[in-house]
């Protein structure tokens, strides 16, 4: 179907419109689940230094 | 009461599916889940994607430009299943009081905004060439804006009010009240005079489109569809872990402990 890489990328003469279609789409689909991903790292550090200072006051307590 | 260790509902071995309806045991189960719908979407969608550009044919009128109906479709099919599915999670949260299917409505109200947006953005880049013009006040591309804002307006007013509770019940009847505009979308092609094509497949008649074309377009659906899923687990147990965090359960998380 495409005869060179030049003629895919071409698309025919509408890059700009599938290109910018499919790149935006790309864009959203990888930077959602990477966002979710450091929101989730967030929540379990701030998880850990809570532990860390109940821990630190029951030490201090005794 | 311990939340981890309930005494089981019945002795059959099949799965208590009232279990799964605790945080506590949903959490270890979705992590499970993650990779399993993210393999799946990376298989259906590399497929997809080889289909839409390798496989199928020029399409006659429109040329090469067609092809971004391979994820504007799937994009607009899953802004309205998300939305179906998020009132749906919302209203069983608002009648049976469960926290999880609050929790879950809320996880998926951001991935149903972002496949609306998408199949408003794919649009609009498909309007252009076609049509000559990158937005038109149709029905179908209004009612869809309308989605697009309804995502937005759950996730402003759950995030207005602070207690967490009171949020889901308030965002709860709104999701319910747009389910509405749902039905609009897809037959907003049949009920007005639109710029914007009839279906090219429904479940009555053959598909208006070659069987390449068609392959192609419910591979990326499918694709997009566990996409939905791994992302709103994923975010579900950020919720979970951020709405439990004064659990015991939470404290004994193995990620959690230092």
């Amino acid at each position: 179907m495409w005869n060179s890489p030049a003629e895919f990328f071409a698309m025919g003469g509408y890059a700009l419109y599938v290109w910018s279609s499919f790149g935006v789409c790309a864009l959203v689909l990888l930077l959602e689940p990477l966002l979710v991903r450091s929101r989730f790292k967030v929540a379990v550090r701030r998880l850990k230094q809570e532990q860390l200072a109940e821990q630190f006051d029951r030490e201090s307590g005794q | 009461m311990n939340p981890v260790n309930n005494p089981p509902f019945s002795n059959s071995r099949l799965i208590n599916w009232f279990k799964l309806s605790s945080p506590s045991t949903f959490y270890p189960v979705a992590g499970k889940l993650i990779p399993l719908f993210w393999v799946l979407a990376a298989l259906f969608g590399l497929a997809g994607l080889w289909v839409s550009f390798f496989v199928a044919p020029v399409d006659a009128v429109q040329g090469q430009g067609y092809r971004i109906i391979f994820i504007h479709v799937p994009a607009s099919w899953m802004s309205m299943l998300i939305y179906l599915v998020m009132a749906a999670w919302a209203g069983l949260g608002l009648v049976f009081n469960t926290r999880l299917s609050a929790m879950m409505a809320q996880a998926l109200a951001p991935v149903g905004a972002w496949m609306a947006f998408l199949s408003l953005w794919t649009g609009a880049f498909w309007g252009k060439p076609m049509w000559g013009a990158w937005w038109v006040w149709d029905a179908r591309l209004t009612s869809e804006l309308i989605l697009l804002f309804l995502y937005l307006g759950f996730i402003a007013l759950r995030a207005s009010i602070d207690d967490s509770r009171r949020a889901d019940k308030a965002a709860a009847i709104l999701a319910l009240v747009g389910v509405v505009n749902v039905p609009i979308i897809y037959f907003s092609v049949k009920w007005w005079n639109t710029l914007h094509q009839g279906a090219s497949v429904s479940l009555t008649k053959a598909p208006a489109m070659a069987q390449t074309m068609l392959l192609g377009m419910l591979l990326m659906a499918l694709c997009f569809w566990m996409y939905s899923i791994a992302v709103a687990l994923m975010r579900v147990r950020v919720i979970i872990l951020e709405r439990e965090a004064h659990t015991d359960w939470v404290r004994q998380l193995s990620e959690v402990k230092s």
